[in-house]
């Protein structure tokens, strides 16, 4: 078997291990490094559950080789926090009741994450548009896109109290 | 996924050398998106997988008058869509990468990748093969769920429907592919890539197995080209298109002075529409004459039992598209 050592850079940290070429992200982030907070889906990349980011951008952790990713910052929902606190969209899904089953979740915030780095102030629509590879069969959505036009809001709230704050 | 040993060269002369010339011993690995969903339902099992991403000259989009468009094999979806020229230049082409539902997708998934994936057909993925035979030799579509099926070029033996979304775009411009394999470079039409398998040892593209497809070249935008690709589909979102259509025309005044009418996703290879064409040729785009030439192209349109209803998609995606392109804009 074709087995090599790999430095994955996972939510900051570096990872060195041994991995079968065969074995995928996310059965590396979820076998090798526990980080169970991936969520294993459909494995045909058709359900957005195993969305990860590498260099911000989402992509599929279940069509994804770890060979393929040395030198990549790789981010998983675990990673998420900053500073010891959890990130506005983590804090808006759970007050906004944006999680049922929680399955799709960790997928859904990670690919608003990567709109909000991009686009701090998006419309609705382009949250539904960024969104639109992340299957969730229990909220109907609604609760999400609310929950991250909260989180937007907030970010915008906190950014003006910086700025007066300075001024 | 069964084991196999990986090998990323930098050059294109090695990634030929490290392919087979016999189907099913190694693969080629770009985006994955479809390689892997193949490897994990074991429907390929290559000893060897052979990654392309590191070689440099199948990378990058350059677009520049009068040479026109050249997009390397291994851009991405997202890529095409953030390339001003493109957007400027080739609207029908972005909206077919547009369709290709899902920005993890669009993230991973390449321009070659789109071309060479293998049919969605749900008895190819089960292991029955592209012509999905029984063993007693009797097709499996024509007896089972064929609702996804082809309605066009479908006298048999094949019945799966091309899934590209960017051919029929890549057509209707009249685009040509290069490609590299143990003999050098050679250059073919898209439209001539695409073929209808006859037996199970053939393929449904124009590929050696151990020849890569390098680039795509697309002719600079004619003056007075207007184009657009319309898509039906059940979802919005994660889905495959049901019926898609690509058109470019040249108008002179109101006049249509050359058409190319390209549906997707309705027959075993991208299907051009002469009749279509023939239908706008020479007259000035008014509803009736969309409609006619809608009309057209599903006028040889059959249905295998469960598809009746892709043939009406199908006409509703050619007159949209047609009359998206007249109508000058640039959205879905």
């Amino acid at each position: 078997m074709d087995v090599r050592l790999l430095t994955l850079n996972v939510n900051g940290e570096q990872h060195t291990l041994a991995v079968p070429v065969c074995k995928t992200l996310l059965e590396v982030l979820r076998e090798d490094l526990h980080l169970t907070g991936t969520k294993h889906g459909c494995e045909l990349g058709e359900c957005g559950a195993c969305t990860v980011l590498v260099d911000g951008e989402p992509i599929l952790s279940c069509l994804a080789l770890p060979i393929e990713l040395e030198g990549r910052e790789i981010l998983t929902i675990e990673g998420l926090m900053e500073g010891g606190r959890p990130h506005p969209l983590q804090i808006a899904f759970a007050e906004m009741g944006a999680v049922q089953c929680g399955y799709c979740t960790p997928g859904v915030v990670l690919s608003a994450k990567a709109l909000l780095d991009r686009n701090p102030m998006p419309t609705r629509q382009e949250i539904a548009e960024a969104l639109s590879g992340n299957l969730c069969r229990c909220t109907g959505y609604i609760q999400i896109l609310d929950a991250v036009e909260r989180a937007v809001a907030w970010v915008r709230e906190r950014r003006l109290i910086l700025e007066e704050g300075r001024s | 996924m069964r084991a196999f040993e990986y090998v990323s060269p930098t050059t294109k002369e090695q990634a030929v050398a490290l392919l087979s010339s016999t189907w099913g011993e190694t693969e080629i690995l770009a985006g994955g998106t479809d390689l892997l969903a193949l490897l994990k339902d074991d429907i390929v099992r290559p000893r060897r997988v052979v990654n392309i991403k590191e070689i440099a000259e199948l990378r990058g989009i350059s677009f520049s008058m009068p040479a026109g468009l050249r997009i390397g094999a291994t851009v991405t979806l997202q890529e095409l869509l953030d390339h001003p020229d493109i957007a400027r230049h080739y609207p029908a082409l972005v909206q077919a990468a547009r369709g290709v539902t899902s920005p993890q997708i669009r993230n991973m998934g390449t321009v070659g990748g789109d071309l060479c994936q293998r049919p969605r057909c749900w008895y190819f993925r089960s292991g029955f093969g592209l012509l999905a035979r029984d063993e007693t030799g009797r097709s499996l579509v024509l007896e089972g769920d064929n609702r996804y099926h082809a309605i066009l070029g479908n006298e048999g033996p094949a019945y799966f429907v091309n899934p590209s979304s960017l051919a029929p775009a890549l057509i209707a411009y009249g685009a040509r592919l290069r490609i590299f394999g143990p003999r050098g470079t050679r250059e073919i039409p898209v439209e001539r890539f695409f073929r209808i398998p006859k037996s199970e040892a053939e393929r449904e593209y124009d590929l050696q197995p151990n020849e890569i497809v390098t680039e795509i070249l697309v002719p600079p935008p004619s003056a007075g080209m207007v184009s657009a690709t319309y898509e039906v589909r059940q979802r919005e979102a994660l889905d495959w298109p049901l019926a898609t259509a690509s058109v470019a025309l040249v108008l002179e005044g109101q006049r249509v002075r050359s058409a190319r009418v390209v549906l997707g996703h309705v027959a075993p290879i991208p299907w051009p529409s002469p009749e279509a064409e023939r239908a706008l040729l020479g007259k000035t785009v008014s509803e009736e004459v969309a409609q006619a030439a809608a009309n057209a192209a599903v006028q040889r349109a059959r249905s295998l039992g469960k598809n009746e209803y892709k043939i009406q998609l199908a006409r509703v995606a050619v007159r949209r598209a047609i009359q998206q392109a007249v109508g000058g804009g640039a959205r879905r």
